[in-house]
């Protein structure tokens, strides 16, 4: 099969981008849509070229690095899918196909289609964990956590932080991200201590970083390739205004 | 060069408590004035960089990835092995570290291997209170499954999604003290050069893969986590940027590699469907425990698997073994699959597959079974290959998933250069000739959470310079010219074939003379074709783009480069080491029914291998294994 390409091409941060058109010719429809970037970015270099810039690494899934957005979607026509899961076999021949990067204030493009997401490691610096130090945790069997909470906390734990939510909300909103994270770890007892503590530093974490406001249209959740569940940003927005308010009350007591 | 495994004295059992009360502490108002550079973040790097920034030293975490989760510890699927013994089944730390012995074909050193089943417990306890969402039953506690090379069930898991799971554990506790300012965590930056200084290792030159810049690093101690080298082969079931670079700069600076030709291939791999691969995806071994694997009988035979009558199939490991069959361990099983292709009787396009059949067992147990006991997997492969398990049988194929290999390490992880110390898969300490299922993730975290932090205190309390070397020290100057210089020359040389052109044509050389099944011949000839491919590359590679941004075909460059030098090396001790043992065939040491022989009168050893320089013969040298407590015995699963 061929398919006809514009991608968006972008030198770096401080310069203008814009589509470039290529043509991927003798493409095998089993073939993924990244080893297809690779065909057309052999080419490239055969012809003296620069070779367009994606990210990628594990290309099965899991490591949340590939980002393109494809046709408008977050990783492409495929539901539950990330870009390297996504195969040519959803196109069709002649198929014009537009790549570009995932698109947010807060994810700055690097060059061509790969950006820079730190400002999800700055959330998860403010609050994505359990203070717990090495070597003293108690014996594992000790927290007993029925099957049905573990198995939600896994739901929400199968976030692989590639952005995909952030780049298909018309604010930019990270609140499937945030609300993963935070939803994984409030629902175990472990991490009970520090809930009002972890929601609010790090909801301030994502509003400093500029993601922009969750306006309750779920666009995140439907693009999400680990499909998980707008529910939990509900469960976000519960416990941030408990912990609002229970934070104020205490903050008059002092 | 000296290679002192610095075992403690004393019964196996006391050792490591005696190692620990006879080393030497840094006091707690001190700590601070140490600096620790940590390179990677997988979960070896990511836990020591946690922990030592929560001892109070002062941590700086390098990775060349975007964010520490994007390190591949996230894709191991399967589990991670415990000596909890909470199935009441009759495990304990004895019989784990027993297990990971024989697994690897008693060629793994023993006094670390009972660490790693002492502290395993530990590692647990720690991820759960983390928050890491582990598999349990109704009661609300923990769920184990089995895996192979073990009667007990001691994995604990986390959907198939574990490495993911306990990585994300790791990396939250290195954000919260990234958050707190213990750890510095330097992104995007890239080990490119190790700096010794005075014989000890002081520091690295990095580079930033987004803006091209080269700078340098310098502390009291260097830390590599940096993960295995299978990308050698160029195809394997390793992320893509998986490189052993930092691992063989600091090897080319005097660290001796260890065992480098120990490399595992995983026998049940979606094969190969076209020259445009990229990347091979692993299927459970669990499969194996409803599959059955066959091949035609007949070569060249290219009838859909539902034409080829029963009496027309091989079903070669249930006839070669017959009572372990399809459970047959790994290195049996790949190479069986490799005999029944080399054979012509390999399926699909390419003819490098064979079959793993599930129509019996849906016959016998119904396809709802089937789908909730390997649902997941089989969505999986449909997603691939775009057929469906349930009704045409997989199509399997071995692929390179591990190397046990690794930068040779004493007792403490430390090289034999001082000050640098290694970790998890980039060393080569625990796992022998062959690592059983579940026990990377185990090792990785014993070595980050619960080794290294007591093992490193005694170097640093021992140095008598007080401050890190300043980053104008001359050996930085120097190192940091060679990075510079490098670059360059990848840059200008304005050759006319690609980088992936060279990495595969490499990666097709080792897998044809040094991947399941080597023969003097074949490595003889692959130390011929592999400094020719190399001369070949520096004339004639051609690096598309600039320095100073990113710049993908250059990172990809040094990486290639460097495997370049490394195949040679594996193919080279594949062919000194007269034997076979487990991931490790060599075809003229087998028994008559075509088991591995080992020699262990000639080769019960571990060998480090010493760089002498470009083109020169490296050095071999080796290190004994003594065994104290367990005696040599020989695996058979006919």
């Amino acid at each position: 099969m061929n398919v006809k390409l514009r991608v968006w091409r972008q030198k770096n941060s401080e310069t203008e981008g814009r589509f470039e058109n290529y043509e991927a010719k003798n493409l095998n429809p089993n073939m993924s849509f990244l080893e297809m970037m690779d065909v057309v970015n052999e080419d490239l270099t055969d012809a003296g070229e620069e070779p367009i810039a994606f990210a990628h690494d594990c290309r099965e899934g899991i490591c949340g690095t590939c980002s393109c957005m494809i046709d408008g979607k977050p990783h492409g026509p495929e539901h539950g899918v990330a870009t390297c899961q996504t195969y040519m076999r959803s196109f069709k021949d002649g198929d014009t196909i537009t790549v570009e990067p995932f698109r947010a204030t807060a994810f700055p493009i690097v060059k061509d289609l790969v950006t820079d997401r730190a400002a999800f490691d700055k959330i998860q610096q403010a609050g994505g964990f359990i203070t717990v130090r090495t070597g003293a945790a108690p014996d594992a069997n000790s927290i007993p956590i029925g099957k049905e909470i573990a198995d939600l906390a896994m739901d929400a734990a199968a976030c692989i932080g590639c952005g995909a939510c952030v780049a298909a909300c018309k604010n930019a909103s990270a609140m499937l991200f945030v609300s993963a994270k935070a939803g994984q770890l409030n629902l175990l007892p472990q991490g009970q201590p520090e809930k009002d503590r972890r929601v609010l530093s790090m909801v301030a974490a994502m509003d400093e970083a500029g993601f922009g406001n969750c306006t309750n249209q779920y666009e995140c959740s439907a693009a999400c390739p680990k499909m998980i569940s707008e529910e939990f940003i509900s469960k976000l927005n519960r416990d941030f205004v408990g912990a609002t308010v229970r934070n104020a009350v205490k903050a008059k007591a002092l | 060069m000296k290679l002192d495994s610095k075992i403690p004295s004393g019964p196996l059992e006391g050792k490591w408590e005696k190692h620990i009360m006879e080393g030497k502490l840094v006091n707690p108002a001190n700590k601070r004035k140490y600096d620790i550079i940590i390179v990677g973040s997988g979960l070896a790097g990511s836990s020591a960089a946690a922990t030592l920034g929560e001892l109070g030293y002062k941590v700086k975490c390098f990775t060349f990835h975007d964010s520490p989760r994007r390190a591949h510890s996230i894709a191991a699927q399967g589990g991670i092995n415990a000596a909890k013994n909470y199935q009441n089944d009759g495990d304990s730390v004895y019989r784990l570290f027993y297990d990971t012995i024989k697994g690897g074909d008693f060629r793994s050193r023993e006094a670390n291997v009972y660490r790693l089943a002492q502290v395993s417990a530990n590692i647990i306890d720690q991820c759960a209170a983390q928050g890491v969402p582990f598999a349990r039953e109704y009661g609300g506690l923990l769920a184990n499954r089995s895996f192979g090379g073990a009667q007990v069930s001691r994995t604990f898991y986390a959907r198939g999604q574990t490495g993911q799971q306990l990585l994300l554990g790791a990396y939250s506790a290195l954000s919260r003290q990234v958050g707190l300012g213990t750890v510095e965590l330097c992104a995007n930056e890239e080990m490119l050069e190790l700096v010794v200084v005075d014989g000890h290792a002081k520091g690295i030159i990095t580079r930033n893969l987004n803006t091209g810049e080269i700078s340098r690093h310098s502390a009291h101690a260097v830390v590599l986590g940096t993960g295995g080298y299978g990308n050698v082969f160029n195809l394997s079931t390793y992320a893509r940027q998986s490189n052993v670079t930092a691992a063989w700069r600091a090897h080319r600076k005097g660290a001796a590699f260890a065992n480098p030709c120990y490399t595992q291939i995983h026998p049940t791999c979606i094969p190969v469907s076209g020259d445009y691969q990229s990347k091979l995806t692993l299927m459970s071994e669990s499969l194996r425990n409803d599959g059955r694997i066959w091949a035609p009988k007949k070569k060249g035979d290219k009838r859909p698997p539902s034409q080829i009558p029963e009496e027309e199939r091989d079903y070669y490991l249930e006839r070669k073994y017959p009572s372990f069959g399809n459970l047959a361990p790994r290195d049996i099983s790949s190479r069986a699959a490799k005999e029944a292709c080399d054979d012509g009787r390999g399926v699909g396009e390419t003819g490098l597959g064979v079959y793993l059949d599930f129509s019996d067992a849906i016959k016998r147990l119904g396809a709802d079974t089937i789908k909730e006991r390997y649902g997941n997997l089989f969505d999986i492969y449909k997603e691939i290959t775009d057929e469906s398990a349930y009704e045409v049988p997989m199509r399997i194929y071995p692929a390179v998933h591990y190397t046990m290999g690794g930068l040779w390490v004493d007792y403490n992880l430390m090289s034999n250069l001082e000050g640098l110390f290694v970790m998890g898969e980039a060393n080569f300490s625990d796992h022998g000739a062959n690592r059983l299922g579940a026990s990377a993730l185990m090792q990785g975290l014993a070595d980050g959470y619960f080794v290294l932090p007591y093992t490193i205190p005694h170097y640093l309390a021992n140095l008598t310079a007080s401050s890190a070397p300043s980053t104008d020290d001359q050996e930085f100057v120097k190192a940091e010219e060679a990075v510079k210089e490098r670059t360059e020359k990848l840059l200008g040389n304005k050759g006319s074939k690609s980088v992936k052109s060279f990495h595969k044509r490499l990666g097709n050389i080792m897998w044809d003379h040094c991947g399941m099944a080597r023969t003097k011949e074949k490595l003889e000839e692959a130390i011929k074709l592999i400094p020719e491919l190399r001369k070949e590359f520096w004339a004639d590679v051609r690096v598309p783009g600039e320095g100073k941004e990113l710049n993908q075909s250059l990172e990809s460059a040094g990486r290639v480069a460097d495997f370049l030098e490394l195949g040679e090396l594996m193919c080279r001790d594949a062919l000194a080491r007269e034997e076979s043992c487990g991931g490790h065939f060599r075809e003229e040491h087998q028994y008559e029914d075509g088991e591995a022989k080992r020699d262990d009168e000639n080769f019960a050893h571990v060998a480090a291998w010493e760089y002498k320089g470009e083109d020169q013969e490296p050095v071999r040298h080796t290190e004994e294994l003594v065994y104290e407590s367990v005696k040599f015995a020989t695996r058979s699963y006919k």
